[in-house]
């Protein structure tokens, strides 16, 4: 399997990662030599066997829903790291609304 | 001698019994602190008031020891920075469940070490920091992501350490420093507070001196933690009541794989394990499944995981924008987000956690017959500076001898086994055992480093 860089511009799109036209030449390079090693996993005899995401097969570890408040933020400390705030709140980009269209 | 050079179980006794003063084993790690880290590059920060911290624990267990922590784990006031810019300057608000508990049976957080950026790397070599240096031959690289941690220990500039492997990251490390490193089962020690890499194989972990210290180590972090929903329920098990027991009886298989990149260290090893058969175990070579399967399966699961935990660095609340991001995790984000979009996934994830299945089984069938399974650690000694640019699949192939059991979540321990004169370096034997069974390692690996001549601790 090769990877184009018209490929790599797109998967670069998907994962909001900026790659320049030279960079998204060399990633092609490198995702096709990656697949190469990956590809081998074919040879594996895999057919119908069952898929493992998951090791220790434990089901649903849960604690109970109790709020402690050791365990939250305070507003403060949930913004303590942001490069830009505004009035106690983070702010974020346009989404929905491009302000340049 | 240096008291810098003092192995965990040393310091401790030798506290108390009043042999050294607590300042004193600061100061010479202080030492070589000043003296080395400017070159060697292993610690990104370091807490300035280590030393008030420890006279205030000397009661507990670990008794106000400095300990260096992998750059992953965050730690309240001091920066965690996975060592990637995108972190750089992150100060967390919270604190790791490792180094929370590490905290609370008086170990001291010396500093943080470097890694691969994100643990993305089996050199230290991409950090965004730069490189770390092995202190046993500084041509050479220390292997990583861990590579800060298993040179701190290396270079005695802490007494223990801690880092987090999700496949071959503290026990590669150990293996090109010479030193002991402790992979525990996955799920016997918390994740919560460690930057998260693959979250179905991350697991923090000792890299230390001696097998004895990396029990006492594991002893103050292992255990269920209601905040990781993977956490083994089980209270852990005390693992220094696994150290000096007889190893007569014990099965235990070599697994002999015949690629040409290992055929040396392979051989160099069954000589080795000899002892173990004088000791009173039985020892023979098994096939195992193909590594070469375990490379493909990693690769996949890695990156995909990747491609969704590394997706909550926005620059928004905390850290900087995406674009910060280096080559290397460019592109396991990429590639990992390519594997998992439609038209893809049947054909890479789905067949990756297919095969992952595969090796379980093949573990399951191994361990029917074998306590224990034991093969190098890395194919060879530690590469040289640089040698991680060579290859967009460097790591993978580095850590292709234990990427099979990582994926599968098993406990294994690396020892050394072999040192070189000429070069200084190291080789290391990687001890596996069933999930939960962290005692059949401890057990095999204690016995092996009492009575060969590879520790540089115990036969100074």
């Amino acid at each position: 399997m090769s990877v184009n860089n018209t490929q790599v511009k797109h998967i670069a799109a998907l994962a909001n990662i900026p790659v320049s036209e030279e960079e998204s030449q060399e990633l092609a390079e490198a995702f096709t030599e990656t697949l190469v090693v990956v590809d081998r996993l074919r040879k594996a005899d895999a057919g119908k066997t069952a898929i493992t995401h998951q090791v220790t097969g434990f089901k649903n570890i849960l604690r109970e829903d109790i709020v402690k408040e050791e365990q939250s933020f305070t507003q403060e400390e949930a913004l303590a790291n942001a490069k830009s705030t505004y009035k106690g709140f983070f702010v974020v980009p346009y989404v929905l609304q491009n302000k340049d269209n | 001698m240096k008291l810098n050079e003092l192995t965990l179980k040393e310091s401790i006794d030798a506290l108390d019994k009043k042999e050294v003063k607590i300042e004193e084993i600061y100061q010479d790690i202080d030492k070589v602190y000043q003296a080395k880290n400017e070159d060697l590059n292993i610690y990104l920060s370091v807490d300035a008031d280590a030393l008030k911290k420890a006279k205030e624990a000397s009661k507990k267990p670990l008794r106000g020891l400095p300990i260096a922590v992998k750059d992953n784990f965050c730690t309240i006031g001091l920066p965690t920075t996975a060592s990637s810019n995108v972190l750089d300057g992150f100060m967390p608000q919270y604190e790791s469940t490792v180094t929370k508990r590490l905290k609370e049976n008086g170990g001291i957080v010396y500093g943080k070490t470097n890694m691969d950026a994100w643990a993305h790397g089996s050199s230290t070599e991409t950090s965004d920091f730069g490189r770390t240096l092995n202190p046993r031959n500084i041509e050479h690289l220390p292997g990583g992501s861990s590579g800060g941690s298993a040179a701190a220990i290396a270079a005695d500039m802490s007494i223990a350490a801690i880092g987090s492997e999700t496949a071959g990251s503290i026990r590669q490390p150990a293996a090109w420093c010479g030193t002991v490193g402790l992979k525990p089962s996955y799920g016997r020690v918390s994740r919560f507070g460690v930057v998260s890499m693959a979250s179905s194989t991350d697991s923090p972990g000792p890299l230390t001196k001696t097998v004895e210290d990396a029990c006492i180590l594991l002893n103050s972090f292992a255990g269920p933690d209601e905040r990781d929903a993977t956490c083994n329920k089980e209270k852990a098990p005390d693992f220094t009541s696994f150290l000096g027991q007889s190893i007569k009886g014990l099965k235990i298989g070599v697994i002999y794989q015949d690629v040409k990149e290992i055929g040396e260290t392979n051989d160099k090893l069954l000589q080795e394990l000899n002892i173990l058969k004088e000791l009173g175990a039985e020892v023979e070579i098994v096939k195992a499944m193909d590594p070469h399967h375990a490379i493909g399966v990693y690769t996949v699961v890695q990156r995909a995981e990747v491609s969704s935990n590394l997706a909550r660095y926005d620059g928004i609340r905390y850290g900087e924008d995406r674009s910060h991001f280096g080559d290397e995790s460019k592109r396991r984000i990429m590639l990992g987000t390519y594997t998992l979009t439609k038209g893809h996934a049947d054909q890479y994830y789905n067949l990756a956690q297919k095969v992952r299945t595969l090796y379980l089984e093949n573990y399951k069938e191994l361990f029917k017959k074998y306590d224990i399974l034991v093969a190098p650690t890395s194919p060879s000694f530690a590469k040289k500076i640089g040698a991680s640019f060579e290859s967009s699949m460097f790591g993978e192939l580095e850590d292709m001898l234990v990427e099979a059991s990582s994926v599968s979540g098993l406990p294994g321990i690396n020892v050394p086994f072999y040192h070189d004169e000429k070069t200084n370096l190291y080789l290391g034997a990687n001890f596996i055992a069933p999930m939960w069974r962290e005692d059949s390692i401890i057990k095999v690996a204690d016995a092996f480093e009492k009575n060969t001549k590879w520790n540089s601790w115990r036969n100074k």
